[in-house]
């Protein structure tokens, strides 16, 4: 059963308790930053009248997982993409690939890593809820499973079409993601794509690595065909001289 | 062999020495600074612009630039033509240089580069960056080999060169395989960002363009690197070998610009190039410099073989992939990230310095192994 979140933000206050308590629970260092860094994995802003979240939305199929070169990253079965520091050689392919920018690094270390909220995955699999979820005094935030909360979503949307937003941000996007969010104010406006194909991109990236192998083959055949081709002629080429030069003798 | 003579024309390849000399404190420092202090402290990197110089020129460019190595081993050891025997070595000797920058470009770029052997360990299939780091490393290797005979007859060994001869064909075709799939992957790169890549560059068909303007520019290498031997040990230019690879080069090109042209008018962004928005004016520079000055000059046959001519044209073509790398991966993704992104002068010094270094060791290397044929008719290692 995978898990989520649900951040509906005509609820929230804009307190930042999820901001505090995502750092104190992975024990991030310094205060909460003004936009999500490798030790800020969330923040809570004003804008347009409205406040927004922002944090990993945990793709269903997540693009930073399928690019990263040593699988670092990963989507466990209960729903959160988290992240093996010491398998990371710090490419930053998964910075560059996810389409909603999530990822950071620490620039300022000898020794860096990613950055990013993990679902609190540790928790999750404690079947508690996560840090910021357990933290937000107004339910503006809340766990729960994916099915439940898209359902939750679409009810709060119907019995009050003026105060929302008629989409449930998440559910197709980038092939849907495990967090979900609701707004009265149009979601381009709150700094999130609203154009993102409902196909996962990574999906356009296995269009062309499925291939190879069945590529490699034929491709080594041909040019194995091709020497063979043109060595044979030149053979044929050689003999013929040399029959000709030894007609002349 | 003739080391005497070779040695005897000593090579002005001063230029880069002095660049390579006066880098060398500089950029012994910032070395320093990126393994004490992080990538922050000597790169213009940040959260919104996490890949920069060293992936779109010392990457990008250092390998598209050596596909001169595979096209030409193709040509002589597969297509048969062996006339073109005499510039193979020189051109797999750039060929292994580059991939060499390139492997050390990335031990500065890489977050933890004493991680890099983690992609023989942990595999994801799933990602063309694993695709391309063992093509990589696979390819080098193929490089190391297909190069090894120069080294191993200097010094007299003659078994294991009879050893690489009796399995050439193999080892060619495996070079060109693993450049086909690593060539057109660093276009793949770029499949997975189609939310973020300007659409003047995204294209489903990247892996198929990045292949074909690789061996365009590839081939525009061959030349330069051909002048610039001749300019520096006072060789002739091969002008009957350069001529037809020049033929190939503007071919390459032709369709490259072709399908560049296509894929623009599918998709509607004609409109930016007309509006000489940023992004436009980018690929106005690009494609004209490394598309249409090249293919309009060298497909007159006057032009083509006048050595200024040629290899004024050659450099574009090289200038324009260039370029056109870059965009793929700065200017094309400075929309969406909503930042400017030029290198600091660090990351400029660092990519100098090592393009100097690989300069520096093939003068070293023309010196002392034979790479060039001498002046009689090739009697090469067969
Ligand atoms: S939002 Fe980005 S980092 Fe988070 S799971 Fe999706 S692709 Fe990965
Ligand atoms: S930076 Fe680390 S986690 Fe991200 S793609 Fe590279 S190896 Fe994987
Ligand atoms: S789910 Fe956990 S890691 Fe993610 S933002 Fe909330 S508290 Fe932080």
């Amino acid at each position: 059963m995978t898990m989520g979140l649900l951040f509906d933000a005509t609820r929230c206050i804009g307190c930042g308790s999820c901001a505090s308590a995502c750092k104190e629970q992975n024990k991030l260092p310094g205060e909460v930053e003004e936009r999500t860094t490798a030790y800020t994995w969330t923040t809570v802003k004003p804008v347009e009248g409205t406040y927004m979240r922002k944090l990993c939305m945990h793709c269903q199929v997540p693009t930073c997982a399928s690019v990263c070169p040593v699988g670092a990253l990963t989507k466990s079965a209960e729903g959160p993409v988290v992240y093996d520091a010491k398998k990371c050689m710090g490419c930053r392919y998964c910075m560059m690939a996810c389409p909603f920018d999530v990822p950071k690094y620490q620039w300022d270390r000898p020794v860096p890593i990613i950055g990013k909220c993990i679902l609190c995955a540790g928790r999750i699999t404690k079947g508690e809820s996560t840090a910021c979820a357990t933290a937000c005094p107004v339910g503006a935030t809340i766990f729960g499973k994916r099915d439940d909360l898209i359902r939750d979503a679409q009810d709060r949307i119907k019995q009050n079409p003026i105060g929302y937003v008629d989409h449930v941000y998440g559910l197709t996007e980038a092939g849907g993601t495990s967090v979900l969010m609701i707004s009265s104010v149009p979601f381009e406006k709150l700094g999130l794509k609203n154009d993102l194909p409902s196909e996962p991109p990574a999906l356009r990236t296995w269009q062309v690595l499925s291939n190879i192998p069945s590529f490699v083959a034929v491709w080594g055949v041909f040019l194995y065909g091709i020497h063979w081709i043109t060595a044979r002629r030149d053979e044929v080429a050689k003999a013929e001289a040399h029959t000709q030069s030894e007609d002349r003798r | 062999m003739t080391t005497t003579t070779l040695s005897a024309r000593r090579p002005r390849f001063g230029f880069w020495t002095t660049v390579v000399g006066l880098l060398l404190v500089p950029f012994l420092i910032i070395t320093f600074l990126r393994f004490t202090k992080g990538l922050g402290a000597v790169t213009n990197l940040n959260d919104s612009f996490p890949w920069g110089l060293w992936i779109g020129f010392d990457l990008l460019c250092g390998v598209g630039l050596a596909a001169g190595a595979f096209t030409l081993t193709a040509v002589v050891h597969l297509f048969n033509l062996k006339r073109f025997e005499p510039i193979v070595r020189p051109t797999v000797l750039t060929g292994f240089l580059g991939y060499g920058f390139v492997i050390v470009a990335l031990m500065f770029d890489l977050g933890q580069p004493w991680r890099i052997w983690h992609t023989i360990i942990y595999w994801n299939t799933h990602s063309v960056m694993f695709e391309v780091g063992w093509c990589v490393m696979l390819y080098t290797t193929v490089l190391a080999l297909e190069f090894a005979p120069v080294v191993l007859e200097r010094f007299g060994f003659h078994a294991p060169v009879r050893l690489i001869h009796k399995f050439i064909t193999p080892l060619v075709i495996a070079g060109v395989l693993l450049s086909t799939l690593h060539q057109s992957s660093l276009g793949s790169l770029y499949l997975i960002v189609p939310s973020k890549l300007h659409p003047l560059w995204y294209s489903q068909l990247l892996p198929l363009l990045f292949y074909i303007s690789a061996i365009g520019a590839g081939i525009g290498m061959v030349i330069l690197e051909s002048y610039l031997s001749q300019r520096a040990f006072g060789r002739h230019l091969e002008m009957d070998l350069l001529e037809p690879l020049a033929r190939g080069m503007v071919v390459a090109l032709g369709i490259y610009g072709l399908m560049r042209l296509q894929i623009i008018s599918r998709n509607g962004s004609f409109s930016a190039i007309t509006s000489f928005s940023y992004e436009g004016k980018m690929f106005l520079v690009e494609f004209v410099l490394g598309v249409l000055l090249p293919v309009g000059l060298l497909a007159f046959r006057k032009l083509r073989t006048n050595p200024t001519w040629l290899v004024t044209g050659a450099f574009l073509a090289v200038l324009g992939f260039v370029v056109n790398r870059l965009n793929v991966s700065v200017t094309g993704m400075e929309r969406a990230a909503g930042a400017r992104y030029l290198p600091s002068l660090m990351e400029i010094i660092v990519s100098v310095t090592l393009v100097g270094v690989g300069m520096a060791v093939f003068a070293l290397a023309v010196r002392y192994f034979s790479i060039f044929p001498e002046p009689k008719p090739a009697e090469s290692d067969h």
